[in-house]
């Protein structure tokens, strides 16, 4: 049977979506691609390279070893905020005055903006004159960020979980809100544990939480700039410089604009690749089998 | 396996109790006997979830005793009652299969695997899970679900009473009727006192011996389904058991020419002399007279011995039909059989002695009973 087409005005109604997306996505993104491929000297001068720059890129030692330390940093990240949120959102307070007051106190940290937290962190750590690095070194632990790179590491994770332990742990707190009260009921009806409650009742209602929680950090985390750039800098040495930071420097620093777009391109599908996975992992997992 | 008793059980959730209505469950006393199937009917928010929850100890009640074969067990938490519920929203964790959720009751009080096993697949059996063992918990229906909840009270040994909060609500009607007779071929097989809260009659009257009938935070009557229908003993009872219910009108003891007599507006109505006695002697002049409409005789001719009454209109239900008709401006209701020819306009009826029934302040007037008996029903309702 040969379908008729009568009238294609329902497309209009699309339009402004595209436009949207067009704008906010498709054509930067582009931008980006024409920058990739191309060696600018000047907007009359260029030449196209082909794969050139992207061949650069991945054969750059520099950026293998930000690479590597921006997966450490964002799995290691990981690793403390996930149980850490949990256990938060275990022990805050359901009902009355106490509830809110928690919520808020938790909340104080996600208002903060990202550079302010970095300089927080800065003074915080100093070893003459902030609360952290002065304890530190009145008991004496030889602690200093701007000199040592474990140090460093140290505190900018400690900074990161600070800032986005209570994005896991609000995320959690709905959760486990979110759980009737005759599964508790059931559960001491049938003699669970209290570690048995978690595992088998709160943990599995806490999965689609937890999913967009990770995806959320994971995301964050790998591109994060703002914090370490003004906390230490990337330094002492390169120690903690990650993939945004080198990306700003090729890019700004040095304005090697096509290899900072490659560069770009190549973070992106790396984002996108892990992303994928994991949710796509957890999915499969899910499934009834 | 035990009886239960609740001594003076009273609860309320309001922190400083003053009046009757404060309470959700008013000052009562009650025994389930060991190994019955019981109903406790009533309409929602009457308390029969409270109670439920009192006797599994899921709540605390504020005042009074639960005893298990009589034990206090106040103080015992729920997992140290040996008590199961199943609850009106099918619970399964989700994550495990069907027969890690049958075994977990049994692993969490440390039962040696091999004895989980054999259990496992004997209750299976008889839920007819069977072939749902190996799967998630997550991926079963609503009633497969509600079965594995069961299951869950019934693997375990230890069990002396299943209580179940509106198990089949989210079951569909016909797969209904198919759990409620696994669940009376499971209490004769098991031998466990059973306790099944519900808000329908038919539900009740086919699952259980006894029904409890509970309203406003009292258990009203507590009898086999046949009791509550012909000898409601609360106006609520006949109210709320039968379909439709008992018809009520409200009567005046008089003097009737130097002899006692029931009225309803200028229509004597016709009961014995020593309820009569009864009346007069409680010193009630007024009286609320009840008749279920199954038992409202309605004559084919004229009959001098019947009330004249108008009728409003009939109702056909299939095998039955329901005649609704004016009597003396109230509407009251016949069930007419099959048979019975379809009456027109104006009509004779009469109501038979023997089942009209005489409630004085709500509760029935038995006259096996003493006057004092009466008084103390009362009582126990107004206590608190």
């Amino acid at each position: 049977m040969q379908i008729k087409v009568e009238n294609n005005k329902a497309w209009f109604l699309v339009l402004p979506v595209f436009l949207i997306v067009a704008f906010s996505a498709i054509i930067p993104l582009m931008t980006v691609v024409n920058y990739s491929v191309q060696d600018i000297f000047d907007p009359y001068t260029r030449y196209f390279v082909g794969t050139e720059w992207f061949k650069q890129v991945m054969l750059d030692s520099r950026l293998h070893e930000a690479l590597l330390r921006q997966f450490l940093y964002s799995f290691t990240i990981l690793a403390i905020e996930v149980p850490l949120g949990i256990c938060v959102a275990l022990m805050m307070p359901t009902k009355g005055r106490g509830a809110s007051l928690a919520l808020i106190l938790v909340a104080i940290p996600l208002l903060i903006p990202w550079n302010v937290v970095g300089t927080i962190w800065q003074i915080f750590g100093r070893a003459d004159i902030g609360l952290f690095g002065a304890f530190m070194s009145s008991i004496g632990v030889d602690y200093n960020y701007a000199s040592d790179p474990t140090d460093a590491w140290l505190t900018v994770v400690l900074m990161d979980v600070w800032h986005w332990t209570p994005l896991i742990a609000l995320l959690c707190y709905s959760g486990l809100r979110a759980i009737p009260e005759v599964y508790y009921q059931a559960a001491r009806i049938d003699q669970a544990s209290r570690w048995a409650v978690f595992r088998y009742i709160q943990l599995p209602k806490l999965t689609n939480v937890l999913i967009i929680g990770v995806l959320l950090r994971f995301m964050d985390s790998f591109m994060i700039y703002t914090e370490p750039f003004v906390l230490t800098g990337g330094g002492p040495g390169s120690s903690t410089t990650f993939l945004s930071q080198s990306l700003v420097q090729q890019a700004i620093g040095q304005f090697d604009l096509g290899p900072a777009a490659a560069f770009s391109l190549v973070y992106f599908l790396i984002i996108l690749l892990v992303c994928w996975v994991f949710y796509t992992t957890i999915m499969n997992m899910q499934k009834d089998k | 396996m035990a009886s239960i008793t609740l001594n003076a059980l009273a609860h309320t959730y309001t922190e400083n109790p003053t009046k009757p209505e404060d309470y959700a469950i008013r000052e009562m006393t009650h025994v389930w006997e060991q190994g019955g199937a019981f109903a406790l009917l009533g309409p929602s928010g009457c308390g029969k979830s409270t109670l439920l929850n009192i006797i599994s100890g899921l709540l605390k009640p504020s005042n009074g005793e639960v005893l298990f074969d009589g034990k206090r067990v106040n103080e015992l938490k729920p997992e140290e009652r040996n008590i199961a519920q199943v609850f009106q929203f099918p619970v399964v964790y989700d994550t495990m299969t069907v027969f890690d959720n049958l075994a977990f009751p049994l692993r969490n009080i440390g039962v040696p695997e091999y004895k989980v096993k054999s259990k496992v697949y004997e209750v299976a059996e008889i839920l007819e899970l069977s072939d749902q063992l190996k799967r998630k918990a997550k991926g079963l229906s609503a009633d497969q679900k509600q079965k594995v909840s069961m299951g869950r009270g019934l693997v375990r040994d230890d069990v002396s009473a299943i209580l179940f909060d509106e198990p089949l609500t989210v079951i569909d009607p016909q797969l209904k009727w198919k759990l409620r007779r696994k669940l009376k071929q499971i209490h004769e097989q098991f031998n466990i006192t059973m306790v099944y809260v519900t808000h329908d009659q038919l539900e009740a009257s086919t699952f259980a011996d006894k029904i409890a009938v509970m309203y406003n935070g009292q258990i009203v009557q507590f009898g086999t389904p046949r009791e509550l229908f012909e000898n409601p003993a609360h106006t609520f009872v006949g109210y709320f058991i039968g379909s439709p219910g008992m018809n009520f009108f409200d009567a005046e003891l008089k003097n009737q020419g130097g002899k006692e007599a029931l009225m309803f507006g200028d229509h004597e109505i016709s009961v014995s002399d020593a309820m009569l006695t009864r009346l007069k002697a409680m010193g009630a002049n007024k009286v609320t007279l009840g008749i279920r409409p199954e038992f409202v005789h309605v004559w084919d001719g004229k009959n001098s011995d019947a009330f004249h009454v108008d009728v409003d209109y009939v109702e056909d239900l299939g095998t039955y039909k329901i005649l609704s008709f004016l009597f003396h401006g109230q509407v009251m209701k016949a069930r007419l059989s099959e048979d019975q020819k379809v009456p027109s306009g104006q009509i004779y009826v009469s109501f038979p002695e023997q089942w009209t029934k005489v409630y004085v302040d709500d509760y029935l007037v038995d006259l096996t009973d003493s006057a004092v008996d009466h008084d103390k029903k009362k009582e126990i309702q107004h206590a608190n």
